[in-house]
C-alpha cells in the first residue's frame, strides 16, 4: 500500500501548513508526480477521495496531478532523451553513463483556499 | 479564493518529524540504524550473529517492523538484547512517527546502539527518513548483482551495503565487483562489506565500523 502511505503523508504536511497559515478548508491541491517517481496516479486519486473525508480541512480538496515527463542525461555524448522510451542507453551513442535529470519528484506545488 | 505556493515534497511532514527524533537520539547518544532489505536476506541473522559478538561492551536493542507477526523479536530476544515488536498496520516502510513509538516501547533504559529492522522491501523504506543516524541496507548473494539497476534509490541512500551469504556464492552466478561498482556508480560514499552469518566471515570487520559508528555518535 504504497501509494496510502504517501497520502498520509501529504494529508500530514496540509493538516500542518493549513493550522499555520489558519486555513478552515483547501479546495484544491496540485501536485507535480514525476513519470517514473512509482505512484500509480489513478490509485493515488482513489486513495486521496477515500481519505479526505476523514479530515475536516481537506473534504473539499480536488486533487490535481501535473505529470512531469522524466528526462535522462548522458554523460558520454552530453544530449538528453525521454527516460520511459529509451531507459538505461543512449539513444543518440549508445552509450549506458546515463543519469536520471528529473521524472522522479512527488512535490505539493501549491494549494487553493478558502478564504 | 486563494492560492498558496507550497513547493515541499509530499513527505516534508515526515521529514521535519525525523530531523527532530535524530537530534534527541543524538543527544542521548543513542545511534540508531536503519537496517533494510528484501525479505530473506538476511537481516534477522547478521543482527543475531552481531548482538552475540558485541552485546557484552555495547547495549544493543532491536525494533522488529514487520507488516504482522512477532517472529523476529522472538529470535532477537533469544540473544539476551531487548527486542519490541512494531506493527506497521498493513504500510510497506516505517516512517518518523512509528519509530518514535517503537522507541518509546523500549522503555527508559539508555542504548548505545538501536537496530530498527525495517520491512522487507527495496523501494518504499528507502523514501522515508525514520530519524535514524545510520541506514544500512543488505543484498544477499542469491538476490543477484543487478539490484542496484533495479532499485537506485536504496543503494543510493544508504550508508553501507552489506553482501550478505557470501558462503553460498559457489552455487550463484553473483558477480561481486560488478554489483560493487554499480553500488558504487549511484553512490561513491557507500561502504561495502561482505559477510557470512553462518561462517562469520567478513564479521570482524562490519563491527570495527559499527564499534566505530556508535563511538562517533556519542561525539
Amino acid at each position: 500500500m504504497h501509494e496510502m502511505g504517501i497520502i498520509l503523508h501529504l494529508a500530514k504536511t496540509l493538516e500542518e501548513t493549513a493550522e499555520q497559515e489558519k486555513i478552515k478548508a483547501i479546495t484544491r491541491v496540485t501536485l507535480e508526480v514525476g513519470e517514473v517517481s512509482g505512484i500509480v496516479t489513478d490509485y493515488f486519486a482513489d486513495c486521496w477521495n477515500y481519505f479526505r473525508k476523514r479530515h475536516p480541512v481537506l473534504e473539499t480538496a480536488e486533487l490535481e496531478i501535473i505529470p512531469i515527463p522524466a528526462v535522462t542525461w548522458c554523460d558520454a555524448c552530453k544530449r538528453t532523451y525521454p527516460t520511459v522510451q529509451y531507459g538505461r542507453t543512449c539513444p543518440h551513442c549508445g552509450s549506458g553513463e546515463t543519469w536520471l535529470l528529473r521524472g522522479n519528484e512527488c512535490i505539493i506545488k501549491e494549494i487553493e483556499v478558502k478564504e | 479564493m486563494k492560492i498558496i505556493e507550497l513547493k515541499e515534497t509530499i513527505t516534508a511532514s515526515n521529514d521535519r518529524d525525523a530531523e527532530v527524533l535524530r537530534g534527541e537520539l543524538k543527544q542521548k547518544g543513542t545511534l540508531l540504524i536503519n537496517l533494510m532489505a528484501s525479505p530473506g536476506a538476511g537481516k534477522t541473522t547478521l543482527l543475531e550473529r552481531t548482538i552475540r559478538d558485541l552485546g557484552d561492551e555495547l547495549k544493543i536493542a532491536v525494533m522488529e517492523a514487520d507488516v504482522d507477526s512477532d517472529v523476529d523479536a522472538v529470535r532477537i530476544e533469544r540473544t539476551g538484547a531487548k527486542a519490541v515488536q512494531a506493527h506497521t498496520d498493513g504500510m510497506c516502510h516505517m516512517d518518523a512517527g512509528m519509530t518514535r513509538r517503537a522507541l518509546e516501547g523500549l522503555g527508559d533504559e539508555a542504548f548505545d546502539l538501536v537496530v530498527l529492522e525495517n520491512v522487507g522491501n527495496l523501494i518504499c523504506p528507502a523514501e522515508f527518513d525514520t530519524g535514524a543516524g545510520r541506514r544500512v541496507m543488505l543484498l544477499s548473494v542469491p538476490e543477484g548483482d543487478d539490484k542496484p539497476l533495479k532499485y537506485p534509490l536504496m543503494f543510493r541512500v544508504s550508508d553501507v551495503l552489506i553482501i550478505t551469504k557470501t558462503d553460498v556464492a559457489p552455487y550463484f552466478d553473483f558477480d561481486f565487483e560488478a554489483c560493487k561498482a554499480r553500488a558504487r556508480k549511484l553512490n561513491p560514499n557507500i561502504t561495502i562489506f561482505e559477510v557470512s552469518a553462518k561462517t562469520g566471515d567478513g564479521f570482524a570487520a562490519w563491527e570495527d565500523w559499527l564499534r566505530a559508528a556508535v563511538a562517533d555518535w556519542k561525539h
